[in-house]
């Protein structure tokens, strides 16, 4: 097994067992959800016509809060150090560790969805187009976030510091994925051009993330 | 009439924004000078103690 | 003597002392002649008076994104060159920056109740602008969460680079969306689209507006090579004290 898709397989089963991070996300993104019922109250019409929005929330504050783990954990064993001084480029490395942390936590909240959108009183047209749109836009939450993680990890502080700093840069991909899922449950804007601007967006955190990460490691690591 | 300015029926705004501008020029050229002073005070007070840089504690070793 | 040579600290300090006595003088009277042009501009013929807030609201909107390339080239040489110099400038440059996007906002707000009937729109160069808010913010509480200068610096610098892209989004959002706010009429290709009697007391200042942030500039980043210097000798002094392991 290549050294890449050896980290990679190693974070997919650490997240998936106990004290992973992966169950955590979709419990979160649960209640979030169902608090806001309470907050804005019962009426139907207002929560289909808020849901995507709500759905997206939470599924920003849901991958923002469980990205904390990406690099203090295995800072906190050593394993860091070891992947910064091994032969496999580091970016490819983060790449490969965010990927598995967004199949872990930010491709659960996707299927949950549906579920959720039951309590968000949307049909099975508007629930699909908010899955759609998370589906392609948490790959660029988790990319981005990556940014935050780093950073925390290479100054030693976590919590606030790491939302204040990645939450300005993830309000793009808020704004096209709700204007993208009310599009297709509305309209009149067609579907595709939000769509493909959240597509975008992935693609350009993707890069723009992982060289970030990496500089943000090598320089805090020293 | 401010100034001798007929500012028109928004004139509060105008002058508003005006003062703000002000208020917030006063305040950070206030805080640059302040933390000027406080700066140079504790390097005196650094030096009356005796502590100097490496640099000057050099140019004093070859006075 | 090369320009390289004032990257020296205490070199710039000595360019500092020299320099800013003149360019305070100059700001003074960039300011004079630029609010004697605005108190005699005429009325615009729609937004009559009020658009002598346009002569604070878009200077200072250009100064808010020039802050943030100037923490941009400073984050450059950090990360590349790993100049002192490069670090205090960065952290000299964040107050002022926040503060000029402080004013555009609240400028614009105070325009905007009159001519759009709201103080807030949520259009896209608000947003972008009130988002370049929140990073300046961002990057001043990182200035202030790590202790040690040049660590702090280095991170800044990451965060600066990639917050940069917002600056482009700012400038073009009028001409990539349908929004509330005008269109450029300034910077643009064609060259200005603004009358002569009110595009000159705009220039006068900008101008005035951008000298004051050098001026600033220069004499915070002066603070903050002291203030680094007071750091420094105190962390010796600790070390110099008797009991202390050395």
């Amino acid at each position: 097994m290549s050294p890449l898709a050896a980290i990679f397989m190693r974070d997919l089963r650490l997240a998936v067992r106990v004290g992973g991070g992966g169950g955590i996300g979709v419990l979160f993104f649960l209640i979030v959800v169902v608090l806001m019922p309470f907050a804005i109250g019962p009426d139907l019409t207002l929560l289909s016509r808020i849901g995507p929005a709500i759905l997206w929330l939470g599924a920003l504050l849901a991958s923002l809060l469980t990205l904390d783990r990406l690099f203090t954990a295995d800072h906190e064993d050593g394993s860091l150090d070891l992947i910064l001084m091994g032969g496999t480029p580091l970016e490819l490395a983060i790449a490969a560790k965010a990927f598995a942390h967004w199949l872990t936590t930010g491709l659960p909240l996707v299927i949950v969805v549906p579920l959720l959108g039951l309590f968000m009183n949307l049909d099975g047209r508007a629930s699909a187009a908010v899955a759609l749109t998370l589906l392609v836009g948490t790959p660029a939450l988790t990319f981005i976030g990556v940014i935050g993680a780093s950073l925390s990890v290479a100054l030693r502080r976590g919590g606030l510091l790491l939302a204040v700093l990645v939450l300005p840069l993830t309000i793009p991909v808020l704004i096209f994925g709700v204007s993208a899922s009310n599009a297709a449950i509305v309209g009149p804007l067609p579907f595709g051009t939000p769509f493909t601007i959240l597509c975008a967006l992935s693609l350009v955190s993707l890069v723009v993330g992982i060289f970030a990460a990496a500089a943000a490691l090598r320089h805090g690591m020293e | 009439m401010i100034f001798g300015m007929d500012l028109g029926p928004h004139a509060d705004f105008i002058v508003a924004a005006y003062a703000i501008a002000a208020v917030v020029l006063v305040l950070m050229i206030g805080w640059i000078v302040l933390d000027h002073r406080a700066q140079k005070q504790k390097l005196a007070a650094l030096e009356s103690q005796g502590v100097t840089r490496r640099s000057e504690r050099a140019v004093e070793r070859l006075a | 003597m090369a320009l390289i040579d004032y990257a020296n600290p205490t070199r710039f300090l000595g360019f500092a002392e020299r320099v800013l006595p003149w360019l305070i003088g100059i700001t003074a009277l960039a300011f004079v002649a630029g609010l004697y042009l605005t108190q005699g501009a005429p009325d615009d013929y729609q937004q009559g008076a009020t658009v002598k807030i346009m002569f604070l609201h878009v200077p200072t909107a250009w100064l808010s994104m020039f802050g943030w390339i100037v923490m941009s080239i400073a984050a450059l040489g950090t990360l590349v060159w790993r100049h002192p110099l490069a670090d205090v400038a960065a952290k000299a440059a964040a107050p002022l920056g926040a503060a000029f996007t402080f004013l555009c906002l609240t400028t614009g707000s105070l325009w905007g109740r009159p001519m759009w009937g709201t103080y807030w729109v949520w259009d896209a160069r608000l947003t972008s602008e009130l988002v370049l808010f929140l990073m300046y913010l961002g990057v001043i509480a990182l200035w202030h969460t790590v202790e040690e200068p040049s660590r702090a610096a280095r991170a800044v610098a990451i965060l600066t680079l990639v917050g940069a892209i917002n600056i482009p989004i700012i400038k073009w959002s009028v001409d990539w969306w349908n929004t509330l706010h005008q269109p450029a009429s300034v910077v643009k290709l064609g060259g200005p689209a603004i009358h002569p009697a009110i595009l000159t007391p705009l220039l006068v200042m900008a101008v005035a507006f951008t000298l004051l942030f050098v001026t600033l500039h220069i004499a915070a980043m002066r603070n903050e090579i002291l203030r680094r210097r007071v750091r420094s000798l105190m962390l010796l002094r600790a070390q110099a004290a008797p009991g202390s392991a050395s």
